[in-house]
């Protein structure tokens, strides 16, 4: 159904960036089902076989292929989207780089899940931090409603002149992608005028104009085009900054690079992605009125990362526990390696890291105590016990 | 040819000319050189047909020699000449000599 009104709704996540896709309507859609992203699709061809669209679907034989689809529709000048989750991204992922290569503002719905092995559909962060390095933009959202802006403020970041990369929108799967939440749609009509047409650059359909993309690049040139591709990267903060400025004067939402929550004067500081960021200010909130001075920063660009400003709002607090729910292992959890270099230039927060949550293991509020009284103990004393350690796993 | 820095590629590396690769000389990749003996050459054109760099030149549907900024030296013309009566119009040399 259009909407031409703004709503209050109850749906899913997968649901809600459904509709976000409905309304942006991509040219293109190639996409191959994997739980928990598959309900995107099913609501979306829904749309397709009802006329809703004007997207042509394209249902393929694998990931690779679906992403493969995506550029090449992208490189003949397409908008292009798809959905996937943690094995289907991991097939993806050399095709990933092609996108970012031949520069295509591909649009990427990540419901993020467990890779295996042993096997598990349930959410964590391993399939997005597995993309980490191929130069795709990367948006973590908390909650359905995050999805949803993101998803819509997706292609005007992408597709601006100075970035031109693809990007990818995170949201927790089954803890956001299958639970149902209140949120607001906004009209049909005010996202048409928001996301505005595309304009392709260098068309391959553009038959008047042949040309070649992707060509062999041999040591005289391949460093000119990755530094290129760096600029490119560079330009992405202010491009995400002035877009999300127009969408709360659209919206009344407003959306930074990072969200703190009560961090201001806090000494105790936590830092986390997603909807784990939920729990945690609820915890803060009850520490608060004990008298703990909690906060909490939750990145919502992780890639580019925005070291300095991260750095800025944690510089102050006295310990730091950076939360992960993926791990590097043999090293620390992908999150505080990031905030590690974000604190570089500053000599004041102790840091440590913990692990929680793989395989979508559920972060209770008690979890998120464990960690504010221990980060206030370190806060205290100076000293930490151990710098990464797993937590909600049995010992 | 003066080599380009990165701000000055075009979008995403994207080659904008077509039909460019004929400025794009490979020659002196070549270890060995063909050499066309014309005497024995029966003019079948196996050669101009088989080169995978378009590298045979041919005139009015005859074979006219080599180009030898584009020749790898890969000697494919070389082995596919029928020659004239077992002796080859064709025959690979080593490059400098």
């Amino acid at each position: 159904m259009a909407i031409t009104t703004t709503k209050t709704v109850a749906v899913t996540g997968n649901q809600a960036v459904a509709e976000a896709f409905r309304q942006l309507n991509p040219d293109v859609m190639p996409a191959y089902p994997i739980t928990p992203s598959t309900g995107i699709m099913e609501s979306f061809t829904k749309f397709v076989s009802d006329g809703k669209v004007d997207t042509e679907t394209i249902l393929v034989e694998s990931e690779h292929s679906a992403m493969s689809a995506c550029i090449g529709a992208a490189a003949a000048g397409g908008r292009v989207a798809t959905a996937t989750s943690s094995q289907g991204m991991a097939l993806m992922w050399e095709m990933l780089h092609i996108a970012s290569g031949y520069r295509l503002p591909i649009l990427m719905a990540l419901v993020n899940r467990a890779l295996s092995a042993p096997l598990n559909i349930h959410g964590d962060h391993s399939d997005g931090m597995g993309m980490r390095d191929c130069s795709w933009i990367q948006l973590f959202c908390e909650n359905a409603q995050e999805a949803y802006d993101n998803t819509i403020m997706a292609y005007r970041i992408a597709e601006h002149k100075d970035v031109r990369l693809p990007i990818a929108v995170n949201m927790d799967g089954f803890i956001i992608s299958h639970s149902i939440e209140s949120m607001q749609y906004i009209t049909d009509e005010d996202v048409k005028k928001f996301v505005g047409e595309y304009l392709a650059i260098d068309p391959l359909l553009d038959i008047e104009n042949p040309k070649s993309i992707g060509a062999l690049v041999l040591p005289d040139y391949y460093m000119e085009h990755k530094r290129a591709q760096h600029q490119a990267m560079l330009n992405v903060k202010k491009v995400v900054q002035d877009v999300s400025a127009e969408f709360a004067k659209m919206t009344g939402r407003k959306y930074e690079l990072f969200e703190t929550y009560r961090l201001e004067d806090a000494e105790v500081a936590i830092v986390a992605l997603n909807s784990a960021a939920g729990t945690i200010k609820d915890e803060i909130d009850r520490y608060r009125e004990k008298g703990v001075k909690a906060g909490l920063l939750k990145p919502r660009m992780f890639r580019p990362f925005p070291h300095e400003e991260v750095g800025g709002a944690l510089k102050n607090a006295k310990a730091i526990c950076v939360m992960d729910r993926a791990d590097s292992y043999g090293s620390y959890g992908p999150l505080f390696m990031e905030i590690a270099s974000a604190l570089a230039p500053f000599r004041g927060p102790v840091l440590f890291n913990k692990i929680y949550g793989l395989g979508g293991r559920d972060l209770m509020p008690l979890d998120v105590d464990q960690v504010i009284d221990e980060t206030a103990e370190v806060a205290k004393t100076g000293k930490v016990k151990m710098l990464k350690e797993y937590i909600t796993v049995r010992s | 040819m003066k080599q380009m820095n990165w701000k000055e590629l075009p979008h995403a590396g994207s080659i904008l000319k077509a039909g460019n690769a004929n400025e794009y000389k490979t020659g002196s990749w070549r270890t060995f050189k063909p050499k066309w003996v014309e005497e024995n050459c029966i003019q079948c054109l196996f050669c101009w047909i088989y080169c995978p760099d378009s590298a045979v030149m041919v005139k009015d549907e005859k074979m006219t020699g080599f180009d030898y900024d584009h020749c790898k030296g890969c000697g494919v013309c070389a082995m596919e000449c029928p020659g004239k009566k077992g002796n080859k119009a064709i025959v690979m040399e080593e490059e400098g000599k």
